[in-house]
């Protein structure tokens, strides 16, 4: 394997490089899934048929402790990576450990939201509206729930196999996805949660 | 019993009854066959586990092949059940599923593939790479799609099969209208196999944008892989859209919710949208593709560079741009605005301008050009005028006014059937006769492929031109009967005959393959067309590692410069060579992708996640593991070069 020492250790390897262009694409495509789904949320926004409209249903408060945590661990998932360039592998772990926990805040209260949804007749069958809400939050939860798992085998390699090229690669991939999350959410809170409340 | 009562087919006949006997018995040989010649092992070692995208492109190419003869067996049927009037061969259910498994067939299954065996097979050799970015995931890209492929043909014998259309326009493809599980098989089978193949855009564009010989350029790299990342380019954008709508369908038949419904806010008219948005851009990830096979072919076979490299390039990325900007002229009889309608026209025959370009930089590229007839050739001189009659029939129905007297009559399917085969399929099977003997070390019989083109060509011609007069005289298509007094038996006779000539011709390619294997001499040195690009500059058959030196490229035909001007193409001295491990991750994870589709089409929950824990497991696996990959040392390497006649250059 040659290491190419002015290059960050995650860009380190030829195979490196590679990995993460080839997941900036993943993401272009991901880009494309999020605007799918964005999409058919506003054309199914007002289809509510007999069921309840977006300002009957949408709770500020859960939102609010999503969009804290989960920004929060956007920031704190970019100092871990900071940690990482620096060579201080507690430092980044505990960050990224921090970051996880963030992630599994938000994925509990997005747990509670959605029963809150149940619970006021919004389930998945309803309406339009209903359907199409639900698809984009649980496909943004979902990549949650995946990225839970994969921090933690990453957290894991780190822990045994130390600060490798491979494993910084794997951990600066796993950031960009996660900023990603984070961007969608963004979206989701501005156009579905505010535009919905208004 | 109960339990396996969901299994049996709604409309059984004799001859779904006899397709059951024929599977059993064709899987029993070949299980026994390969157990009698004690194959297993070396199936196993040298292709289920391989991660070489030579061997992967060789695997596309004969799933492509079998896919073929699937789709062609359906498209006979039609043709029979409509060859005269008031035909009792097949029932209204049994021909709906026949044409809605033909038309998925045919795009997903085959002509997928297909492009796909190509840019696996050249793209690396023409940008002077030892493989893809990601060889392993280029092998579960392969393993998606035919566990996808896999699940989608066995629906005529377990449960039924689609009916709603290759299109699968909802209400009709809801459960109220399509009973049985036909469509959950369209819906999983498509989603199995697309994942597969937006793995195969990520992974090529990465290839051919971080992977490309020294000296190669964007603009010095070869047309085909030009077209190649363009589509696949074109794959990433579009693809994702796919996936959502086919998410949607899949809850909307097994959970009930609400998105294509007509009640409670559901909207059925999104499903077309999302499909087109979708389907339109994919029939270009088909031809470009195509339309780069032509260019090396034309290029080679006159003897002269390329006309017009830029404007092609050009062209293509206009097109992949346009391409996302037309969909909505698949359903312009469907209550949009005139304006809405208009626009789309406009945009719609917009196309038609970039397309006309490289019609003439093909035809300037033979001007005054030293033409060979040889097959892949004649495959290319018959694609231009057959397909500019496509494209401009094409033209006629993007008028959206005039589109109400064409709108899913024979006319349309006349249209796109003049644009496929001629572009994509003559295409095919050009590329399959060029590229031949670079992978197989032999060339296919000419004379034999003389009789394939002409048998197809004018095959293709009685098959689907009666249909423009049929449509345009009213013929619906889907329409599996017609009373006499209609006339339009005739024709559609006529049409049954060139069916039965395309059908010989395909047996003959097959002919051709055996025929050439037992006969064709096999000293047919790296070059035997006379050609221009890097893919023709190493060995035949093309080694492991692709090229024993990286070659260095100073045009977009170096392999040309180094015959002809005396380029150096090969300098330096020889080096270990990193290559990948094999792995039998991919294959397993392709089984199990095939498990889950399979329970999710029968809504059998507790299968269903044991199968999805079980890819997550894979992934979980695949994070944890260390592969370094290994590598080829000098020695060994000088060694495989002597076997070839010469040595290494």
């Amino acid at each position: 394997m040659k290491l190419d020492h002015t290059q960050p250790l995650e860009y380190s390897t030829d195979q490196n490089q590679l990995n993460i262009l080839g997941f900036w694409i993943f993401l272009g495509a991901e880009i494309m899934l999020f605007a799918t789904l964005f999409t058919s949320y506003f054309i199914f926004e007002g289809r509510t048929g007999s069921g309840p409209t977006p300002a009957e249903i949408f709770e500020i408060t859960p939102v609010l402790i999503e969009t804290f945590v989960l920004l929060t661990s956007s920031f704190t998932i970019g100092l871990g990576v900071h940690a990482m360039r620096l060579g201080r592998k507690n430092a980044m772990l505990t960050f990224f450990g921090i970051t996880l926990l963030l992630g599994l805040v938000f994925l509990g209260v997005e747990i509670y939201e959605f029963m809150h949804y149940y619970h006021v007749g919004a389930t998945y069958q309803t309406s339009g509206f209903t359907a199409g809400l639900l698809t984009l939050l649980g496909t943004h939860g979902a990549h949650v729930t995946l990225g839970l798992f994969w921090g933690l085998f990453i957290i894991l390699q780190v822990k045994k196999r130390g600060l490798t090229p491979e494993n910084a690669n794997k951990s600066f991939i796993f950031s960009l996805y996660w900023h990603f999350l984070d961007v969608v959410w963004i979206f989701i809170f501005s156009f579905v949660y505010l535009k919905g409340m208004m | 019993m109960e339990f396996f009562e969901r299994f049996a087919v709604p409309h059984p006949s004799p001859m779904i009854y006899a397709s059951m006997v024929a599977i059993g018995l064709v899987v029993i040989g070949i299980v026994f066959g390969i157990t009698y010649f004690k194959k297993w092992g070396y199936l196993w070692r040298e292709w289920f586990t391989t991660v070489d995208h030579k061997k992967i492109g060789i695997m596309y190419l004969i799933s492509a092949l079998l896919m073929l003869f699937r789709g062609g067996a359906d498209a006979i049927l039609m043709r029979l059940q409509l060859s005269s009037p008031d035909m009792e061969i097949l029932d209204a259910q049994h021909y709906n599923e026949i044409f809605t498994t033909h038309g998925v067939v045919m795009i997903i299954f085959m002509a997928m593939p297909f492009i796909f065996a190509f840019m696996n097979l050249v793209v690396p050799l023409q940008i002077g790479a030892r493989d893809v970015a990601f060889p392993r995931l280029n092998a579960l890209s392969f393993w998606l799609f035919f566990a996808g492929a896999m699940l989608f043909n066995i629906s005529f014998v377990v449960g039924g099969s689609p009916d709603a259309g290759w299109t699968s326009y909802f209400p009709l493809a809801g459960n109220d209208f399509s009973t049985s599980v036909g469509t959950n098989y369209y819906m999983i089978a498509i989603q199995i196999s697309g994942i597969g193949s937006l793995m195969t855009g990520i992974n090529m564009i990465t290839t051919i944008l971080k992977m490309r010989a020294p000296g190669m350029t964007l603009m010095k790299m070869p047309m085909f892989t030009w077209s190649a990342f363009i589509a696949n380019v074109i794959i990433v954008f579009a693809f994702p859209v796919l996936t959502i709508a086919l998410l949607m369908g899949t809850t909307d038949r097994l959970f009930a919710t609400n998105f294509f419904t007509t009640t409670n806010g559901g909207m059925d008219m999104l499903w077309a949208n999302f499909f087109w948005v979708w389907g339109h851009p994919e029939v270009y990830i088909l031809i470009l593709p195509a339309f780069g096979l032509y260019s090396e072919i034309i290029s080679t076979f006159s003897s002269r560079n390329l006309y017009g490299y830029k404007s092609m390039v050009g062209s293509m990325v206009l097109i992949s741009l346009l391409s996302f900007l037309v969909w909505t002229h698949h359903f312009f009889t469907m209550g949009q605005g005139a304006l809405t309608n208009s626009i789309f026209s406009v945009t719609t025959m917009a196309i038609a301008v970039p397309t006309g370009v490289k019609i003439f930089n093909w035809l300037f590229t033979m001007y005054k050009g030293k033409i060979r007839f040889t097959v892949p050739m004649l495959y290319s001189i018959g694609f231009i005028p057959l397909f500019t009659v496509g494209g401009v029939t094409g033209v006629m129905l993007a008028m959206s006014a005039a589109d109400y007297q064409f709108h899913n009559t024979m006319f349309l399917v006349a249209h796109f059937h003049n644009t496929i085969i001629p572009g994509v399929v003559f295409a095919m099977l050009a590329g399959l006769t060029y590229y031949w003997p670079k992978f197989f070390g032999f060339m296919l019989n000419e004379k034999i492929g003389k009789w394939s083109f002409w048998l197809l060509s004018v095959g293709f011609v009685l098959a689907f031109f009666p249909m423009y007069i049929t449509g345009l005289d009213g013929q619906a298509r889907r329409m599996y009967t017609y009373s006499e007094a209609t006339g339009f038996g005739p024709l559609n006779l006529m049409s049954f005959f060139g069916a039965a000539l395309m059908a010989i011709a395909f047996v003959t390619i097959v002919y051709n393959i055996l025929y050439s294997i037992k006969n064709s001499p096999r000293n047919i040195g790296n070059d035997p067309w006379d050609a221009r690009s890097l893919e023709w500059a190493t060995h035949t058959p093309v080694p492991e590692y692709n090229f024993a030196r990286l070659p260095q490229v100073a045009s977009s035909e170096a392999y040309w410069d180094a015959k002809k001007n005396g380029h150096k193409l090969f300098t330096g001295e020889l080096k270990d060579i990193h290559m990948p491990n094999n792995s039998g991750v991919p294959f397993i994870m392709g089984i199990i992708f095939f498990v889950a589709g399979f329970s999710f089409i029968f809504a059998l929950w507790v299968p269903a996640v044991i199968a999805l824990i079980g890819i997550f497991a894979c992934m979980a696996l695949r994070s944890f593991e260390l592969d370094h990959g290994r590598h080829i040392h000098v020695k060994e390497i000088k060694e495989i070069e002597s076997q070839y006649e010469g040595g290494a250059k």
